[in-house]
């Protein structure tokens, strides 16, 4: 896992040094400053379910799988919302302020960049979902606790690299 | 995992039906077959990426030749670059690293056998994928084409208006495929390494070939991701309406050129690295010495990896950086000839006072040594971004690089294939034929090469598909044509060295070589299961202190 983090890191840089290369580069408008909102309770939202995954992990170390559980599905909720909230802003930006992914190279890279990162997130929720399936039949307990330590390492990474986008894009992008 | 029945070596296997045997390497997830899966099909890819390498040779044989046309041409050399990169020295190298990785550090198998299995199933049809552009590069009603832009691709050349049809697509998605396959692969290595090293293996005893696989795996993660990202936005430019390359909506084709050669350049040491690896294993024991210098070594190799990394825009220096930005990586170009060097003399400090035994792989062994020393230095002289200025895109590149990769990496691969050739399959590959082999391709290879280097001095620019006459280039290209043959005659040669000794071949034995390392003290093929029994290392040189009990290298770690 940590290699695959290596790697991904690798494509995200590439990603995040594109957006911050063509920062200010557009043509045509909107631009960054005229259209973005930021997206400060979703952000909590992301950043406090690593919290939760981290005392899920904990607490499956421990036998206490009921906590677990419900620790877990708090992470899926949480993750969820923070999807919504991109959905929400996206859904915002394409029907109100006419921001698609081929209007200027601001569109370009801010979806690519936040759309990145989105699928990042659904990948990992998937993968949360099959977890708390195998748990609420039963089937999650300390032997998997290895296998939902490496999980929540790949959530932790989402999370920074929200940290990242977030900072690039919402703070020195504006 | 295929069957899980032990087998007793020596003991006679029943003849299986051969549907069962293909459906057993199909499904496989044995690292020791997938390795030779992976090297099978880089075989196969190899010998396509020849024929086009012939392609060209033959219509630049004389001036206004019209063997083939302009398009053909482009596709020709388009695909026999991304070919021979991506789908023959990249899977042959990670072949070797599924096969012997495991072998040398006492292991069961990689840490992961189904990624591995997935990774390259993923490479494989990568490089089917790419091929498939012959047919459904212009889509169904037209007559097929395969990529022509270079396999560089460089933006705007890649974008919709200037390759139209999918042609570009199939590009991006082979690379993108086999990209992810190296990665998964990549990430196999690096857990097995870490991971499942046996008893007494510590990371100071590995043998180099482990270590110089650990650097690669470590720098495919870091290098062939950029590419990844590339591609990415490429397929986001042809399909969403993107506009990162599009320089009319305020895009940069420059960063295409800066994301492709972030890839590019370590790419290259990606390949060379396990190839030092190979060196670092064959020379010692046809020197009957062990390897000079181990630590530095490791350090050398390290420090490659890392340099490697900020080197990239030497690839770029005409397209007009500033100053700064041309010193820096003028500087750190140099800077890598300083490791590359140190291992130059490790190796020769290992053949020096040996009893130096010139069997083929050391005779390939040898020849890398002093063809990689040439392709450095002309490396060094235009990593002088004044000098490049002056050769870039001329022949003299072509020369160069061709140095590295067919003098430097693929002599490295050929006495890798007669080093391990014993242990895959049981059976020696025979000393005339290799012979054969050698001295015809290192006369076919300089006769290319070291003249392919004055047409560019000349002025002759690459990725022509003809030329005037009455320049001073006729001559010259066409001794480099016959060199090209005399290289392909050299490969019939090898193939059928390959197919005739694994049905007559001498019987190898466990340790035909005399070595030290783990792999030789099983027999050859290996079982399935590896290691009957873990073993537990003392030393660099397990089998010596097996085979010498009275002086064992352990006494002096």
């Amino acid at each position: 896992m940590a290699g695959l983090i290596m790697a991904e890191s690798a494509i995200f840089t590439i990603f995040v040094v594109a957006y911050l290369f063509y920062l200010g580069k557009s043509i045509t408008g909107p631009t960054p400053r005229e259209v973005l909102e930021t997206p400060i309770l979703y952000t909590i939202c992301l950043l406090s379910s690593s919290l939760t995954i981290h005392f899920a992990a904990k607490s499956l170390e421990r036998d206490y799988t009921r906590l677990f559980l419900g620790l877990w599905l708090l992470t899926i909720a949480l993750g969820g919302l923070f999807l919504y909230g991109t959905a929400q802003e996206w859904h915002r930006l394409i029907y109100e302020r006419g921001l698609t992914i081929s209007t200027n190279l601001f569109g370009t890279t801010y979806y690519s960049l936040v759309g990145l990162h989105a699928f990042h997130v659904t990948a990992g929720l998937i993968m949360l979902l099959v977890v708390a399936t195998f748990g609420f039949t039963g089937r999650m307990g300390v032997n998997q606790s290895g296998r939902v330590a490496v999980l929540s390492m790949y959530w932790h990474f989402v999370d920074a690299v929200w940290v990242v986008v977030f900072t690039v894009v919402y703070v020195l992008g504006r | 995992m295929s069957s899980n029945a032990i087998t007793i070596p020596g003991a006679r296997i029943e003849a299986k039906p051969w549907v069962d045997e293909l459906h057993q390497w199909l499904t496989t997830v044995d690292h020791k077959r997938l390795g030779i899966l992976y090297i099978l099909s880089s075989l196969l890819f190899l010998a396509v990426g020849g024929v086009e390498a012939l392609i060209i040779r033959i219509q630049l044989m004389h001036s206004r030749n019209n063997f083939v046309s302009p398009e053909v041409f482009n596709r020709m050399f388009t695909m026999h670059g991304t070919t021979m990169i991506f789908f023959v020295a990249m899977p042959v190298l990670f072949g070797f690293a599924n096969y012997l990785v495991p072998l040398m550090i006492g292991a069961r198998d990689m840490a992961f056998p189904r990624l591995n299995a997935f990774s390259f199933w993923l490479s494989f049809l990568g490089g089917l994928l790419l091929y498939f552009s012959f047919l459904g590069g212009s889509g169904l009603y037209g007559a097929g084409s395969a990529p022509d832009v270079g396999w560089w691709s460089y933006a705007p050349l890649g974008a919709r208006a200037f390759s139209p049809g999918h042609s570009s697509d199939y590009w991006t998605l082979a690379l993108l495929v086999s990209g992810f396959g190296s990665i998964g692969t990549a990430i196999n290595i690096i857990a097995t390494i870490l991971c499942l090293r046996c008893p007494g293996m510590k990371i100071n005893r590995m043998p180099l070939l482990v270590w110089m696989n650990l650097v690669m795996a470590g720098m495919v993660l870091l290098a062939i991701t950029p590419l990844s990202a590339a591609q990415i936005m490429l397929l986001i430019d042809r399909y969403l309406g993107g506009h990162f390359f599009d320089t009319q909506a305020g895009g940069s084709a420059v960063l295409w050129m800066h994301f492709f050669w972030i890839f590019g350049h370590p790419e290259v040491y990606v390949l060379i690295i396990p190839c030092f690896a190979f060196m670092s294993e064959i020379i010692p024991v046809f020197s009957r010495k062990p390897i000079f210098g181990y630590p530095v070594m490791v350090a050398a190799t390290v420090c490659i990896g890392f340099v490697s990394m900020s080197v990239w825009a030497h690839h770029m220096f005409t397209i007009g950086m500033n100053s700064y930005a041309n010193s820096f990586f003028t500087l750190t170009t140099m800077v890598v000839g300083i490791p590359t060097g140190i291992k130059i003399f490790n190796w020769i400090g290992t053949m020096w006072g040996g009893r130096i035994q010139f069997k083929t792989p050391m005779l390939f062994s040898i020849g890398f040594l002093f063809q990689f020393l040439i392709a450095g230095l002309t490396g060094i002289m235009m990593a002088a971004s004044p000098f490049d200025w002056q050769l870039s895109l001329s022949y003299f590149v072509v020369a160069h690089f061709h140095y590295v990769i067919v003098g430097g990496i693929l002599f490295a691969l050929f006495a890798a294939f007669y080093y391990w050739y014993p242990k895959m399959t049981g059976r020696m590959l025979s000393e005339r034929l290799g012979k054969w082999h050698f001295w015809l391709f290192l006369i076919g290879f300089h006769l290319t090469f070291d003249v392919m280097h004055i047409p560019g001095v000349l002025g002759m620019p690459r990725r022509i598909y003809t030329y005037e006459p009455g320049r001073g280039w006729d001559t010259l290209n066409f001794i480099i044509s016959i060199g090209a043959f005399i290289q392909a005659l050299a490969i019939l040669v090898f193939v059928a060295n390959l197919i005739i000794s694994y049905f007559k071949g001498a019987r190898a034995g466990n340790d035909p070589w005399d070595a030290w390392t783990l792999e030789w003290s099983i027999s050859s093929p290996p079982p399935v299961y590896n290691f009957a029994t873990v073993s537990t290392v003392a030393s660099r040189r397990p089998l010596w202190d097996l085979k010498h009990p009275e002086d064992p290298d352990s006494r002096y770690e």
